[in-house]
């Protein structure tokens, strides 16, 4: 009976595991078998026309929204969690509130930042649908995650560094800037790669904010879609299967980059 | 200097009280030219007609229930798997286990919708019939986004109990598959239930998967092979042309969508404290 027992409970755990890993290789494999044949030269092209539906500008345009988005969130993001790790003393009553709101932060589903960036940096700052708007929006949505692993980061490097550095006559600023911030560089580092891979894989948050414009822009009060944009773009217009297909190969790609570079580095976290 | 990350600190303070201040701002005259118990109980959402109806109670339920068939799929395989990576899994697997569950999380949701598009909806269709859109086909891939979050977080759980507990079922002549179903999941179980949480609150504010797969009509849930509207569908598929009360409604759709998130957050924040006690 117990024997009995034991090889269901078992059974079911082994279905559950090869089902998960099962869709995820299925996911992956179909994508690839369908749109790897479409990645032709034509669809890197300058300009996007509705004959070619090119992502060339949509990769730019997702590499600026990157950069723009990064230049905001990291500053902030890293400062708060100096403040949180190395100013705030234990028990602060602040420091719980802002721990609160940070997690509160990152449970808002996108559509709802997308919303508040459509209300305040569209309409209420005058900025329309822009790279700018886009970018506003999605550095407070990667602010907690930026936060939480860099506080992380933070609190990993061992108190000796911060004694030994006191102990040599430094300050509490040279302390963190010299010492404790080089040493958490790598934890950091994932944290923010981490965030690139939220900003790349967004959508929700961008069609009203940043808008469906698919050309190069001018500048940063142009509307642009990123990639993720495109994709939806082509998939609900359904004229262009195939492109969109094309187009999900080259964000799965980008994934998978973004993923093992994170891990790489998360491991030389670990080894130190 | 201090002042200065003490400032950077308020700036997410800041950030969570400019978002409630928009929204609420900008959906609750709407909530009230409506009529609350109007917005939220009429069961019928037609902006277009005249006089136009604003009843968002077929897209709550709509998230409900997808979140609902999310739960009924992602969870129990999640929780398997999760028991898999804890306590089956040899260590050169693992190596390559935990990296996929990390690559599952990553995929951006345009490219699970688009999946679902193309797999579970004639998936659907040629098993069940139906034409394929539907709340059935919405939770399923709903299922499959969450398990990410269930599986890492039920595995820190589980991990989480003490090893005694193992060795001291063991000792008492359990088997291995009776000591980790009966003494260490119940052990773990507040840890499952946070990530049971978490993952209600990915389901219930996805998007753009949904809006693909779930076929958007906005009426009453007729059955789970019919298609469903939910609140975040609502908001992208008209945000794009609404004006007036109509773009009212909408953001007003988006504050009970952030009332929900709330509500769930305050829940998982309870949760986690009662867990540290």
């Amino acid at each position: 009976m117990a024997k009995q027992t034991s090889f269901i409970l078992k059974s079911f755990v082994m279905a559950a595991t090869i089902i998960t890993f099962g869709i995820l290789l299925f996911l992956i494999g179909y994508i690839l078998i369908k749109g790897v044949p479409y990645l032709t030269p034509s669809l890197f092209n300058m300009s996007y026309t509705s004959e070619n539906v090119s992502m060339f500008p949509s990769i730019i345009n997702t590499v600026l929204m990157t950069l723009l988005s990064l230049m905001i969130a990291i500053p902030f993001g890293l400062f708060t969690a100096i403040y949180l790790v190395e100013y705030a003393k234990r028990g602060n009553k602040l420091v719980e509130i802002i721990r609160l709101t940070s997690e509160t932060l990152a449970g808002i589903p996108s559509i709802v930042y997308g919303l508040f960036g459509m209300l305040f940096f569209v309409t209420y700052l005058g900025w329309g649908y822009s790279i700018l708007a886009g970018s506003a929006t999605l550095s407070v949505m990667i602010l907690p995650l930026i936060i939480r692993t860099t506080e992380e980061a933070l609190k990993s490097v061992p108190d000796s560094y911060r004694e030994a550095s006191f102990g040599l006559g430094a300050g509490q600023l040279r302390t963190v800037f010299h010492i404790v911030l080089p040493s958490a560089v790598p934890g950091i580092l994932a944290g923010v790669i981490l965030a690139i891979g939220r900003i790349v894989g967004e959508t929700a948050a961008l069609i009203y904010t940043a808008g469906t414009v698919a050309k190069l822009p001018k500048d940063l009060l142009s509307s642009a879609r990123t990639l993720s944009v495109h994709m939806y773009t082509l998939s609900s217009e359904g004229f262009h299967t195939n492109e969109a297909f094309a187009t999900a190969v080259v964000l799965l790609i980008i994934v998978l980059l973004i993923n093992t570079v994170s891990m790489v580095i998360a491991r030389k976290v670990t080894k130190i | 200097m201090k002042n200065i990350f003490l400032t950077a600190a308020l700036v997410t303070i800041f950030a969570i009280m400019l978002i409630c201040v928009f929204l609420f701002a900008n959906g609750i005259p709407a909530m009230k030219e409506i009529g609350l118990p109007e917005f939220l109980l009429g069961t019928d959402w037609s902006p277009g007609d005249v006089p136009a109806s604003f009843g968002i109670y077929p897209m709550i339920l709509g998230s409900i229930s997808v979140t609902l068939g999310a739960v009924l799929f992602g969870v129990p395989i999640g929780l398997l798997t999760a028991v898999f990576m804890a306590y089956y899994c040899p260590n050169g697997l693992y190596k390559v286990l935990k990296p996929a569950v990390e690559l599952l999380a990553g995929i951006p949701s345009v490219v699970y919708g688009f999946f679902g598009l193309m797999i579970l909806v004639p998936f659907v269709r040629n098993l069940f019939g139906g034409n394929g859109n539907s709340i059935l086909t919405a939770s399923i891939l709903l299922g499959i986004m969450i398990l990410p979050t269930v599986i890492g977080v039920s595995e820190s759980a589980i991990r989480a109990v003490p090893d005694q507990y193992y060795e001291g079922s063991l000792a008492l002549g359990a088997t291995h598959e009776r000591t980790v179903f009966f003494t260490i999941l119940p052990a773990a179980s507040s840890g499952i239930f946070t990530a049971v949480v978490l993952g209600i609150g990915r389901a219930i504010g996805e998007t753009m998967a949904v809006i693909m797969v779930a076929g958007n009509q906005a009426r009453m849930p007729a059955g789970i092979l019919k298609g469903i509207r939910t609140m975040t569908a609502n908001i992208v598929l008209e945000m794009g042309y609404a004006a007036d009360l109509h773009r009212g409604a909408l953001i007003a759709t988006g504050v009970i969508l952030l009332l929900f998130i709330l509500f769930i957050n305050i829940t998982f924040y309870l949760l986690k404290r009662r867990a540290t006690i």
